[in-house]
């Protein structure tokens, strides 16, 4: 049924688009990074669009993402590192999911953002319930979003070294904030 | 004969101790319904004379643990703990709040007892109101013979104490 705005915005922005899909029946469709406020302003804006709910943004860490006919086995020791070289520098997927409760229509937007700029423009100030998503964003991945008008961690304390859904961030690693003194030494 | 007397007036006021616990629950996450429950007319926690939830750190001796704690709680549990009457206690409630349970990542602390001395675990995800009651009556056998972290802690201070008296 979204087929319809994925059509309108191909029309509209054409080489913006850089890819489109269907996931169990969601249009996603990836765009540049450049053109991304400008889309997500159309989507807005535009009568037959009206996309007026936020429903999430997140990122996705590519950095041991294989197509699904190459996938290997699950163990984690045969997992392939990160090859930048391979994936064209691109690791991070940002990713919008958007509704309109007027049309009954839903869209994902995606943008891909490599691993040595992971920048891209903020979405807050077109729909303000994405706030507190994109700072969670930013608190797990490390992705800056240009425009946000408080982008500072929201879950983790301040004193946090690094973003821990980073698929190179180890699983085993704390970052106590306290710890009791009689624990200390030769206990 | 002093020491007689001295060991016997600890023992009664540790009988008294042990059937008026005055608990904090610092409750965190799911095992607090199974708290509800252990509290409420069912399983009654009030025939072990553990009736009186406080909400105030300092009106209570017994800090219940309930759920996980993640780093960030850490300066908080930390304080609570602080705050308490003398001589207090620890109980930490399911498998969370004992060693992180399933939380093995950058977030969930592994175990209270990284921050705060626990005298008794209660395994469980959650556990089973039998468990806590059994976990109370294990508690209140502690608290009878003097060997809560606490209990020995104050012990351990009034022996320095006497001893740096009788340098002098």
């Amino acid at each position: 049924m979204a087929q319809k705005v994925v059509d309108a915005v191909k029309a509209k922005f054409g080489d913006a688009v850089v890819a489109t899909s269907s996931e169990h029946g969601d249009e996603v469709i990836t765009v540049k990074r450049d053109k991304l406020l400008a889309i997500a302003a159309f989507l807005k804006d535009d009568p037959a669009m009206s996309f007026e709910v936020p429903v999430f943004v997140t990122a996705i860490d590519l950095a041991h993402w294989q197509p699904l006919g190459r996938r290997g086995a699950p163990d984690e020791g045969t997992r392939p590192a990160y090859d930048a070289e391979a994936s064209d520098g691109l690791r991070f997927e940002v990713c919008y999911q958007l509704r309109s409760l007027k049309h009954r229509h839903r869209l994902r937007v995606k943008v891909q953002l490599k691993e040595t700029d992971t920048k891209l423009p903020s979405l807050t100030p077109l729909w303000a319930g994405f706030n507190w998503q994109e700072r969670e964003t930013f608190d797990m991945y490390g992705i800056r979003f240009d425009g946000h008008p408080d982008l500072r961690r929201i879950y983790l304390y301040d004193e946090f070294v690094g973003y821990p859904l980073r698929k190179d961030y180890p699983k085993d690693k704390r970052q106590p904030l306290v710890r009791r003194p009689d624990l200390v030494g030769d206990h | 004969m002093l020491e007689l007397i001295t060991s016997k007036l600890e023992d009664a006021a540790n009988w008294g101790r042990k059937f008026s616990l005055f608990s904090y629950p610092f409750v965190t996450a799911c095992c607090g319904m199974e708290f509800m429950s252990v509290a409420a007319p069912k399983y009654d926690i009030a025939r072990f004379g553990a009736e009186f939830p406080r909400f105030s750190p300092r009106q209570s001796d017994l800090l219940m643990i309930v759920g996980t704690i993640t780093e960030k709680q850490g300066p908080a549990l930390r304080r609570v703990w602080e705050q308490m009457a003398e001589p207090k206690w620890v109980i930490a409630f399911g498998v969370c709040a004992s060693t992180g349970g399933f939380y093995q990542n950058y977030h969930a602390m592994p175990g209270a007892d990284q921050v705060v001395p626990v005298d008794v675990y209660i395994p469980g995800c959650p556990p089973r109101p039998e468990q806590v009651l059994d976990a109370l009556i294990m508690l209140q056998d502690r608290v009878q013979r003097g060997d809560g972290h606490s209990q020995i802690r104050l012990k351990r201070e009034k022996i320095m104490l006497a001893a740096a008296n009788a340098e002098e």
